[in-house]
């Protein structure tokens, strides 16, 4: 279970994040959507421990544990994976490498075996299929060259290897074409289970008719200013976020 | 002897030899050996200067040493040669792929010594051979190696070093290359060790479609100085010339690169380029690059860059939200770094061994 109580962020002089208060129980998808510039990255940024934003105010608790504290790598091993609006391009990083790299890390910290490359191999192999991606994929630099729709699958295999408790996906669909849509859906919707949850940040009701929420959140210049069942995505859709913000 | 070049020399603008003036060397002491890698490969080991018959292998293209007279410009290449007594001479015959032979150098010694190892390749028409070539030791000594190599027409030389020289030493190289038509000149240094270091090369691209790889990485950090100078002069038309040269600075560590293009009248269809990239992983870290395009022909294309950076902070937080610890993922950013400067080593044998030298920098204090 993820609560985020009363956080305040900010970036420099900037409050961005003022008095976030969310939770999302264990096995729901709860969608945040909300105008550009809410702060909507910058939560998924505090949450998976980027540096530069200042927390000032309030926690924010992952399965009992206050993870402010903790480093970005402890966190990816807690369970928190996010999918970045924007995926860095990696030069002269073998994506192969990278995900294996990835994965054997955070299986040590969570006590299982690390894999060996063959056994690796099979798996990511399995996982590039699934996600109808081209094989070669697991071969190039990471993002490197890729497009923009590619990049975001490659942020769903690597959310499939990494297999989260707690997956934040930051715009996935942005950018991406109605099949590829289908697909990154199917890959968030294969790992439902009850000890999975996720937070959908999107702009458009689309991908909430794929991966069906549970709540969905409006965040607007910094807070949580509305929540409902899935409806309100169709609400928003046809009435835009005026007037919400001063709710 | 030859006086050592002062920083009067445009040449030596950048490294500073008055510390290595202030030193007496005295002539090698008899070399302890040392253990050495089991590749497999045939080798010539030299300790302190001096060829060791018993650690080596033999090599079937590998002939004795013979003095050389020298009237150089080059002051180091001068003293080399006043001093000289030893080194390897390699010669592979026209039409002959004599594989990969291991050039190992290796001292120590309780006080300050000097060698200076004089190495020639030779390789006639068509000829192919890979040198690897290892530098190590302990204590404090100055190696100053010359290499002369002559490529006749369409023979292909790769020559790959690892220097690892001693944290204490001054380590000095001349290389000179003569590269004719269709011939191909692969090098890449690895400057790991030494405390005051310096590659210089001079490659001569003498007949059509010669081409010159010369890259480096340089791996330095404390208070360590390495340069990697080259002089290309394209004096034939249609000869190519790359450098890729990759430098990690750590600590209040300098790193050097000056590269000159000289490309003579006559010499059209002219390619050369130049990279120097820098990673600063400290503020107190200093990179300085010379690039010098020196151009008498019209039809010629010729480009350098340089850049110098620290590591990208989106970079590096991407790879630690997949879970990979800091150091891991600095590292792993710094080998992504290097990747480019090593195009030229795929020979297994050195790939594995320049892998484990850089995986050990990380380590190092
Ligand atoms: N590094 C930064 N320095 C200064 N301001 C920043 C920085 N990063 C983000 N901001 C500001 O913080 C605010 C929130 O940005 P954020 O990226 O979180 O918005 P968002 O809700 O994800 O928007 P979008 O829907 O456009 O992706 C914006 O006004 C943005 O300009
Ligand atoms: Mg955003």
């Amino acid at each position: 279970m993820l609560e985020i109580k009363n956080l305040h962020a900010r970036i420099g002089e900037k409050e961005i994040l003022r008095g976030v208060n969310l939770t999302v129980p264990d096995g729901e998808i709860h969608a945040i959507m909300g105008p550009n510039g809410a702060g909507k990255s910058t939560l998924s940024y505090v949450l998976s421990g980027r540096d530069g934003y200042e927390v000032t105010e309030g926690e924010v608790i992952y399965n009992g544990q206050n993870i402010l504290d903790l480093p970005p790598e402890d966190r990816a091993a807690a369970g928190i994976f996010l999918a970045f609006q924007y995926p860095v391009e990696l030069p002269g990083v073998g994506n192969a490498n990278f995900l294996r790299t990835a994965l054997n890390a955070v299986r040590r910290k969570r006590g299982q075996e690390e894999l060996d490359a063959v056994a690796f191999l099979k798996l990511a192999r399995a996982a590039v299929k699934s996600l109808h991606m081209k094989e070669d994929f697991l071969k190039r630099n990471v993002n490197v060259g890729f497009s923009g729709g590619e990049k975001k699958r490659n942020e769903m295999l690597q959310m499939a290897l990494l297999k989260p408790g707690l997956a934040i996906l930051d715009e996935t669909d942005s950018g991406l074409d109605i099949d590829a849509l289908k697909i990154v859906a199917e890959g968030v919707n294969a790992l439902r289970a009850p000890d999975f949850s996720a937070l959908v940040i999107t702009h458009y009701q689309r991908l909430l008719d794929h991966i069906v929420p549970d709540v969905v959140h409006v965040l607007a210049a910094g807070r949580i200013v509305r929540s409902g069942p899935k409806e309100l995505a169709l609400e928003l859709e046809a009435r835009g976020y005026a007037g919400l913000e001063a709710a | 002897m030859t006086a050592l070049p002062t920083k009067k020399l445009e040449a030596w603008r950048y490294t500073d030899l008055r510390p290595l003036s202030g030193i007496s060397f005295v002539a090698p002491p008899v070399g302890a050996a040392p253990a050495l890698p089991d590749l497999g490969l045939p080798r010539l080991v030299f300790l302190n200067g001096v060829f060791n018959a018993a650690l080596s292998s033999p090599f079937a293209f590998a002939r004795g040493f013979a003095p050389v007279a020298e009237d150089s410009a080059l002051p180091l290449a001068q003293i080399n040669a006043e001093q000289a007594h030893d080194g390897a001479t390699l010669h592979v015959p026209a039409g002959v792929d004599a594989g990969t032979v291991l050039l190992i150098s290796h001292a120590t010694g309780d006080v300050p010594f000097a060698f200076h190892l004089r190495h020639r390749i030779t390789l006639g028409e068509g000829a192919r051979l890979t040198v690897l070539e290892i530098a190590k030791g302990e204590g404090i000594y100055w190696h100053n190696p010359v290499t002369d190599i002559t490529l006749a027409a369409n023979a292909a030389l790769t020559h790959i070093r690892v220097q690892e020289e001693s944290r204490a030493a001054y380590s000095l190289a001349t290389i000179r290359a003569s590269v004719a038509a269709s011939a191909s000149y692969e090098h890449f240094t690895a400057t790991i060790g030494g405390q005051l270091s310096r590659t210089e090369i001079h490659a001569a691209l003498t007949g059509p479609g010669a081409l010159a790889h010369l890259n480096a990485a340089q791996l330095l950090n404390g208070t360590q100085h390495g340069d990697f100078t080259t002089v290309v002069a394209h004096k034939a038309p249609g000869c190519a010339s790359r450098q890729t040269v990759k430098s990690v600075l750590a600590d209040t560590a300098r790193g050097v690169f000056q590269g000159r293009i000289e490309v003579a009248r006559g010499a059209q269809q002219t390619d050369g380029f130049q990279l120097s990239q820098a990673l600063l992983l400290s503020p107190g870290a200093e990179m300085d690059t010379k690039p010098e395009l020196e151009i008498f022909a019209d039809d010629v294309k010729c480009s350098h860059g340089a850049t110098v950076g620290a590591l990208d902070e989106e970079q590096l937080f991407y790879l630690r939200s997949r879970g990979i610890p800091e150091a891991q993922a600095r590292a792993m950013l710094i080998r992504a770094f290097l990747e480019a400067a090593l195009e030229p080593v795929t020979q297994k044998e050195a790939r594995t061994l320049l892998e484990a030298a850089i995986n050990n920098w990380w380590v190092q204090p």
